[in-house]
């Protein structure tokens, strides 16, 4: 099966400090890692450089088709929520409802709390229909009930043939592979 | 995803600042009567120098709002993850900030020729070099805003790159020399979209 992500003998270095060196991870479909470690250990960075936005000093990346969930909403804030959404094509409104944010479709995303927007922002991935999910801090914000709504999707996802790597300091719901970055 | 990058783009313009625009477009023209005087024959002279400062400063405006939020809140990153060139997106902007300004531009030079004693042969050629000037006007405010994203007091240190590189078409403009305009207008809007989207690149953290 073709790996739908691979790091080859990765280093990466930011504002000269060395992030991590020599990393070697393959994601296949349905299977999921988790990056852990403190803060500033590069978590983030790390899944910037699974998505392209930044190059590794040395080693080579190979991805497929991905979506990416940060802090970064890119929702625009004066627009309804479901014509937000829209905006990045892809099925938003099964999106929604699996997030349990179908009732704010027409709520403008600047009156949303942070937890909707959260919910928004993975909204956006689970909708690209795009095999790999990027997923970081997908715990931050969420009640118990989204991260319930999380843990189901993630499953889906796998069981679907998709793969997640997703940063956290916190323990996903479901079995995820571990990869832990000191600081 | 570039149609509808200009349409949003122009969307927020309009439901935003692009009126602001005009109206200060409007404002300035309307102040060199004040500073002048009323003289019909010096303000008709000095007319088509003054449209152009309005128009220079008027696109000026909104070039902090061209790049910077969409660069703060992951738009361009998500754009760049929906497979689009940082040049495409710069070419997308310089579009719709052209459609935002430089239509309702033009139309605001009548009203602003009759503040400047214009008469109609001359408003007429001003504003032919008006839509000759203005896309190398746009893409050069894309291309400093994206310069400048990110930066603080980007504002102020936008007005100081953006001025000087415009002198050429002010030049050109304002002595109704089309050809050398165009020159000069071409030249921006083509070479624009390579450094905004080499900016764009070089601001990702």
């Amino acid at each position: 099966m073709t790996p739908l992500l691979r790091f080859e003998a990765v280093t990466l270095r930011r504002g000269g400090r060395l992030l991590f060196e020599d990393l070697d991870f393959t994601l296949r479909a349905g299977e999921a890692l988790q990056v852990t470690g403190p803060n500033g250990s590069g978590k983030s960075s790390l899944l910037r450089l699974a998505a392209g936005l930044l190059s590794p000093e040395r080693g080579r990346v190979e991805r497929s088709p991905l979506a990416l969930a940060d802090d970064a909403l890119a929702l625009d804030s004066e627009l309804p929520l479901g014509r937000a959404l829209d905006f990045w094509g892809g099925a938003s409104t099964p999106a929604m409802q699996a997030l349990g944010i179908a009732h704010l479709a027409a709520v403008p995303v600047r009156l949303l709390s942070s937890g909707q927007c959260k919910r928004a922002a993975l909204a956006r991935a689970v909708g690209s229909g795009t095999p790999l999910w990027l997923l970081d801090e997908p715990l931050n914000a969420l009640d118990a009930d989204g991260a319930e709504r999380l843990g189901a999707i993630i499953a889906n996802h796998l069981r679907d043939g998709g793969a997640i790597l997703a940063a956290s300091h916190q323990l996903l719901p479901g079995k995820l592979a571990r990869l832990e970055l000191s600081a | 995803m570039t149609g509808a990058l200009i349409a949003r783009d122009l969307r927020r313009a309009f439901t935003g600042a692009a009126w602001l625009t005009i109206v200060f477009f409007l404002l300035v023209a309307a102040l060199a009567p004040f500073a002048i005087g009323p003289d019909a024959r010096l303000l008709s002279r000095i007319g088509p120098g003054v449209l152009w400062i309005a128009a220079l400063t008027a696109a000026l405006l909104p070039v902090e709002r061209l790049v910077e939020p969409d660069r703060a809140d992951g738009v361009l990153d998500q754009l760049f993850l929906h497979g689009m060139a940082e040049e495409s997106i710069a070419l997308a902007k310089i579009v719709a900030h052209w459609l935002s300004f430089a239509p309702l531009l033009l139309l605001a030079a009548v009203p602003a020729s009759a503040l400047l004693a214009l008469d109609g042969p001359s408003l007429a050629r001003t504003e032919v070099a008006l839509l000759i000037g203005t896309p190398g006007l746009a893409a050069l405010a894309v291309a400093v805003a994206a310069v400048t994203a990110g930066l603080p007091r980007a504002g102020s240190l936008a007005g100081l790159l953006l001025l000087p590189l415009a002198v050429p078409l002010l030049i050109f403009g304002a002595a109704d020399a089309y050809l050398l305009e165009g020159a000069v207008s071409l030249l921006l809007t083509a070479g624009a979209p390579f450094v905004a989207g080499a900016a764009i690149r070089a601001a990702r953290t």
